[in-house]
């Protein structure tokens, strides 16, 4: 049998004598050939044979199909309905599986009658007013928290959200995020087994030529073939010292690149641009602000109005967390691309805020987050927000970079003085409906013969305006 | 003696090149970059958000001390519970002119913090809503639901159910002016007369601090 291979441009065969069990390496050279022939091979099986399995396991790896198709039951038409209106209805305060603001509602057909139940939702009020027992009770079991009133669900709408109320809890997601996990990480995993064995494959080959290399050496010396040295000359350096026209250029190339690259490491010392800390409970931009679309200022609300962007306080998250207690499946499994369980951090949250889930209020007990900051100018430079948001309208992501994409946020922009002063150059002042600006601007466009001042005009420039 | 002269040089030569990749490569991104003269960096006083030994908890973010009100608000005395709700409802009415001014500033604030559940159009479908990260958001229109600009107010006050508190993203003149927007809202989508600019008359007028809504204009 023989397998041949072009090997740095040389052709090589591998004959392997399945009598003898032993394996001879041809080189195809027209000289040696027949010097070739008449050697075995004696270390080569073993290495090959480590070969053969990477080969095998790479074109081995099959893809697995885990397509299963799941038959949903054929759902009565009414539970649709009632499923959209509950959830344009119903769902800001009540779950089907868990107390929210108000109780679980799965198959809560089965705890009141329907006729109290048409009543209670049309007008919970009045019925409590009217001094129906089990409305009392319930109102006080929810800590008086008032129903609105729903005259506009009719007895059919109501009986189709009752019927949407029996709708069985699906199976736990963990499963379902396991089968949409399994595809993707499977192809990921056979990847990385291609990469490894193809890696192997070259490092076999490389051992192989080496080897091969070597034997022919020792038949060359067994055959009484002298192997030409290679002659004997002036070690390089040597002839480099010599020849002092090339260590001069060579010393003023050396103190050049070497100047160049103590300058740039000189000016990179208090410069944080990239950096990007571990957080205490992982917060995405990514989904927040980029998939989610929430607005900077809804969290940052502080940098329309003050020198800070402040770090939002607890209460603000769980504006929104009040409600989602744990995320999309489909969140899920994208969080474990980032190895981030994002439930995980949401409990964290609710421990740092005192919130407890079950009985859906806070218990006084918090615990300080403790961020870690990111953005931070020197002390002896003044920067306000406000000035830069509100008054001069610029986006965030001008200085912050393309947060709304940031899994894990980092400093975009290197915060130094050339930086601030290369923006004011180039950045005309908003002076349009703006009476604050008419005079001035006036004046200096009449100074500087232009249409539209930058802020370094406006004196932006100045050094009191950022240290003092 | 030729061979190991080589070979000296190749391990010269790959000592450079590992030396050089580790020094390239050692910027720790989780770790923030060393400073000349820290002590120019670093602040004498305590620093927002710290950490100091002399605070409770040793947090520098503090509340305001009890009974006293922050500058550019007032003292709301309605009670978070369904009476003040109710009370709020029937007798509050917004201090601030209508103009202009106060209905953009009510819009962009509105857009803010507002649209994201209860949607651009005040019809409770924010984007929130449409990806079904929360549900059930009422329509402003929505029978059943009385609401005054008392109540807006109110509740953006104090939050009601699972909507929390604006108060410590918004100030008193700008719930005000979000208050205006929403019953805007309300009114276009029930059919029936906006709430009109009255006069030019600038918001000042209302004793209200507006330094803050007006930003830093001195700057």
């Amino acid at each position: 049998m023989y397998f041949c291979a072009v090997i740095f441009g040389t052709k090589w065969c591998v004959s392997i004598d399945t009598k003898s069990n032993q394996l001879r390496a041809k080189l195809m050279d027209n000289n040696i050939t027949d010097r070739m022939e008449k050697v075995h091979y004696r270390n080569l099986p073993s290495t090959l044979s480590f070969l053969w399995l990477a080969l095998v396991l790479t074109f081995s790896v099959s893809q697995t199909t885990l397509a299963t198709t799941v038959v949903l039951p054929a759902q009565a038409v009414d539970t649709a309905a009632g499923e959209a209106l509950f959830k344009a209805n119903c769902a800001a305060c009540h779950k089907l599986y868990k107390k929210a603001t108000g109780p679980a509602l799965f198959q809560v057909g089965d705890k009141y009658s329907k006729e109290w139940l048409y009543k209670w939702i049309v007008n919970s009020q009045d019925l409590v007013k009217s001094g129906d027992a089990q409305a009392v009770a319930v109102f006080e079991a929810n800590n008086g928290a008032v129903m609105t009133a729903f005259p506009q669900l009719s007895t059919a709408d109501i009986d189709n959200i009752l019927a949407y109320t029996y709708t069985p809890q699906k199976a736990p997601t963990v499963p379902t995020a396991d089968v949409t996990a399994v595809p993707t990480t499977g192809g990921g995993l056979s990847n990385d087994i291609i990469l490894v064995a193809l890696a192997l494959v070259f490092l076999l080959l490389v051992i192989m030529l080496f080897l091969v290399n070597r034997t022919l050496r020792h038949i060359a010396e067994a055959n009484g073939v002298v192997v030409e040295e290679t002659e004997k000359r002036t070690p390089i350096w040597k002839a480099f010292i010599q020849n002092q026209f090339l260590v001069l250029v060579a010393a003023i190339f050396l103190l050049l690149s070497g100047a160049y690259f103590a300058y740039g490491w000189m000016m990179q010392v208090g410069v944080d641009q990239g950096y990007a800390p571990v957080q205490p409970i992982h917060y995405s931009h990514r989904i927040h602000a980029g998939s989610n679309q929430i607005d900077c200022n809804y969290c940052h609300s502080s940098a329309r109005r003050s020198k800070h962007s402040g770090i939002p306080s607890l209460n603000v998250c769980m504006n929104c967390h009040k409600s989602i207690a744990e995320v999309a499946p489909e969140t899920l499994a994208e969080g474990q691309e980032f190895g981030v369980d994002y439930n995980n951090e949401i409990k964290k949250l609710y421990t740092a805020v005192g919130w407890d889930e079950a009985s859906q209020a806070y218990t006084g007990k918090t615990e300080p987050v403790k961020w870690v900051r990111i953005h931070n100018l020197p002390d002896f430079v003044y920067f306000n927000h406000s000035q830069h948001v509100t008054v001069a309208g610029q986006q965030c992501q001008t200085c912050h970079g393309p947060v709304q994409e940031m899994e894990i946020m980092s400093q975009f922009a290197p915060l130094t003085m050339g930086w601030c002063i290369t923006c004011h150059r180039e950045t005309n002042v908003q002076v349009e409906d703006n009476a604050y600006y008419d005079k001035i601007h006036e004046e200096l466009s009449k100074k500087y013969g232009v249409d539209k001042l930058t802020a370094a005009q406006m004196g932006g420039l100045e050094c009191g305006k950022c240290h003092y | 003696m030729k061979t190991i002269t080589n070979m000296k040089n190749s391990f010269r030569i790959a000592f450079v090149i590992v030396a050089s990749i580790v020094m390239v490569s050692c910027f720790d991104s989780s770790k923030p970059n060393y400073q000349y003269m820290p002590n120019m960096y670093k602040p004498v006083s305590y620093e927002t958000y710290g950490e100091y030994e002399i605070f409770p908890g040793g947090l520098e973010a503090m509340l305001p001390a009890e009974g006293t009100i922050p500058r550019g608000w007032q003292p709301y005395d309605y009670p978070n519970t369904t009476e003040g709700l109710n009370l709020a409802k029937a007798e509050l009415i917004n201090p601030l002119m209508v103009t202009d001014k106060s209905l953009a500033n009510g819009k962009q604030l509105y857009d803010i913090y507002c649209a994201l559940c209860h949607g651009v159009n005040g019809d409770g479908q924010g984007i929130l809503v449409q990806r079904e990260k929360i549900l059930g958001i009422p329509s402003y229109a929505d029978p059943g639901r009385l609401i005054t600009p008392g109540g807006i107010y109110h509740v953006q006050m104090y939050g009601l159910n699972s909507m929390g508190s604006y108060a410590s993203q918004t100030n008193e003149l700008e719930r005000w002016q979000i208050a205006q927007h929403v019953m805007n809202l309300k009114a276009t989508l029930e059919g029936t007369p906006l709430l009109a600019p009255q006069s030019t008359v600038p918001t000042e007028t209302v004793n209200m601090d507006t330094a803050s809504g007006n930003a830093v204009a001195e700057h």
